[in-house]
């Protein structure tokens, strides 16, 4: 190594001006620029379609800004303003809320349970992931229009079956609580079994030496799951609530989907079911209000953040002293 | 027998459970797997159902359960209703264009990320992964007004530009290339005379091709399943699958038969490639939240 090191110290000096220095330039900014040219492309797009459009989104929300308008008025937060006594914006928010509970309370702990079967020793693995992972391939919009179907008023199989066992038909579109749970099964079918493969894929990285650790001190299944698997699963369980929280409230096809009045953004004859993202979509994009829109965007990019913040924080507790002694 | 459960008597309590840990699991989780499975199936096979029947099945006190012939008519009829031809087009051209870049430059930021030595970056890869939790769906005002202002409103670059790459793909590249890539590989290409790019295609590439598929599959799909942006930017004349589909039911009275030989035919194709994939992409879930 040395040997060979030495004389080429011994001719850099002399080689320092005619060519192995251009090669060597050239080289050295290789190294030095072009892990910046690799990185550019991000960088490039979100700044256009991601920082750029939060930034002017809120500079939009100060203005009464209509569609195809070339100088709108500055208004400050009068948007802000109209939208606290905005029933029909409270509204939206309650709906929000409640799909978002109806649909990612049920989907995390099915998963959680789904995984728990999927982690024992199955015949053809493979194929039951698979299947349980099959509504995520499905079209949103597909989904929308068939559920829309299944849960239809007169013609929906459900009432059908309802009715089959002498039951009352339910008019799912009309109800509050019914389009909300409507709407949630939805979500609820497409989700539950990507996150369950998640859930799996943390399960199946705990070390099974705990657990048999576990079962030498006596802890049945049931006693282990609580005890041992649940707390060690706490960062996945984080990242599924948080990415159902983020998901789950700028929900948008589904309800849009599902009202009756086809093309309507209403989200039902008396909203019953319109949520944040529909009613930002109504005004922006069918009363043309774009100020007003861009505040609902705001408040709901606020919501959003909050309501992950305080699922966090329920998630992280909840995993830890369902732990016991830690 | 008493003699020989003497001698192992230690080591025994510990291999009884085991035992019964690794057993098979027993009829009651086959059977709800199953129910999962079948409830999962169920949407698809209700709407190739009515699809292939005409809309009065729907008024029968008890639906049939076996498909009816007319699936074909109702199909033809989709296509005369809407720019079928069209919007699968659109869909096809759309979803590659954005996969095939997200794909390209992921891996490339991905190899500067895990294997090159740059000042910043590391702050760099902590802000890309905080963008991850930027909702992309609430930039769709300014963005409009973007896409309006450039002329592009209506056509599909305005559906393709904003998803030439994403911050899901850096994160999930450079993940993959820390452990997929040594670095005496990287050296010994640069000491044989690469430069930076060829070493890159040469040598990172190839390496991380498993991670690279996995995300052009998650990448597609997306694409081709996304409804607000292409529903704000493009127009009637000119829509993807997704759209065209929403059209069909928007219409005035609703032929269910023709609105969901429609839905079947827009999942058919996405559901030949999940079947094709469903292993690879499942190992590509499992892989992700190991490391995510």
């Amino acid at each position: 190594m040395t040997v060979v090191q030495a004389p080429r110290r011994d001719d850099r000096p002399s080689a320092v001006p005619p060519r192995p220095t251009f090669r060597h330039r050239l080289s050295k900014w290789d190294v030095k620029y072009s892990p910046y040219a690799y990185i550019a492309p991000f960088f490039v797009v979100f700044g256009l379609v991601g920082l750029f459009p939060l930034l002017y989104t809120a500079y939009v929300s100060l203005y009464d800004w209509e569609i195809g308008d070339d100088d709108p008025p500055f208004v400050g937060f009068e948007n802000y303003v109209q939208l606290f006594g905005d029933g029909q914006f409270w509204n939206a928010v309650g709906n929000t809320l409640s799909i978002f509970v109806l649909s990612s309370g049920p989907q995390v702990v099915i998963a959680v349970l789904l995984a728990a079967l999927l982690n024992t020793r199955l015949r053809g693995p493979t194929g039951w992931r698979v299947g349980i992972l099959l509504p995520y391939a499905a079209s949103l919009v597909a989904i929308g229009i068939i559920f829309a179907n299944l849960f239809g008023n007169q013609y929906g199989l459900l009432n059908s079956i309802l009715e089959a066992f002498g039951l009352d038909r339910v008019d799912w579109q009309a109800g509050t609580l019914s389009s909300h749970v409507a709407i949630a099964t939805m979500v609820n079918w497409r989700w539950t079994g990507y996150n369950a493969l998640i859930v799996l894929a943390a399960m199946q990285a705990i070390p099974k030496e705990i657990n048999e650790a576990a079962v030498v001190d006596g802890a049945g299944p049931v006693r282990r799951f609580v005890s041992v698997t649940l707390p060690l699963l706490r960062p996945t369980l984080i990242f599924v609530v948080i990415t159902s929280t983020i998901g789950g409230l700028q929900i948008f096809t589904e309800p849009k989907l599902f009202d009756v009045g086809q093309g309507s953004n209403n989200g039902g004859s008396s909203n019953q079911f319109q949520t944040v993202t529909l009613y930002m979509y109504q005004q922006g994009f069918e009363n043309f209000d774009l100020g007003y829109a861009s505040a609902i965007a705001w408040m709901l990019f606020l919501l959003i953040v909050v309501i992950a913040l305080v699922n966090f924080l329920i998630t992280r507790r909840l995993a830890s002293t369902e732990g016991g002694r830690r | 027998m008493t003699l020989t459960t003497a001698v192992p008597a230690p080591p025994a309590p510990p291999a009884r459970p085991k035992v019964a840990k690794l057993g098979r699991p027993n009829f009651f989780v086959y059977a709800t797997l199953a129910v999962f499975v079948l409830g999962s199936l169920f949407p698809f096979y209700w709407s190739f159902l009515v699809a292939s029947r005409d809309n009065g099945m729907l008024t029968e006190r008890v639906p049939p359960l076996v498909p009816g012939g007319n699936f074909f008519a109702n199909a033809a009829q989709v296509f005369d209703s809407v720019a079928f031809w069209k919007a699968m087009g659109n869909s096809v051209l759309v979803a590659t264009s954005v996969t095939l870049s997200t794909v390209l430059f992921s891996s490339l930021a991905g190899f500067a990320f895990a294997k090159l030595r740059f000042r910043g970056r590391d702050p760099l890869f902590v802000f890309i992964v905080v963008t991850l939790a930027v909702p992309t769906q609430l930039g769709v005002i300014p963005l409009f007004i973007a896409m309006s202002e450039l002329g592009w409103a209506g056509g599909l670059q305005a559906v393709i530009v904003p998803n030439l790459v994403t911050a899901f793909g850096v994160f999930w590249m450079r993940q993959y290339t820390v452990d997929a890539v040594p670095h005496e590989l990287i050296e010994a290409a640069r000491v044989d005379g690469c430069s930076m790019i060829r070493t890159f295609w040469h040598v990172c590439l190839p390496a991380v091709r498993p991670a690279a598929a996995v995300l052009a599959m998650f990448t597609f799909m997306t694409s081709w399943n996304d409804f607000l942006w292409p529903l704000i930017v493009l127009d009637a004349g000119n829509p993807t699958v997704q759209l065209a589909l929403e059209q069909l039911q928007s219409g005035y009275y609703t032929n269910y038969s023709l609105v969901l030989a429609g839905t079947t035919l827009a999942t058919i194709p996405i559901l030949i490639v999940f079947l094709l994939l469903g292993r690879q992409i499942v190992a590509g879930i499992m892989q992700g939240a190991v490391k995510g």
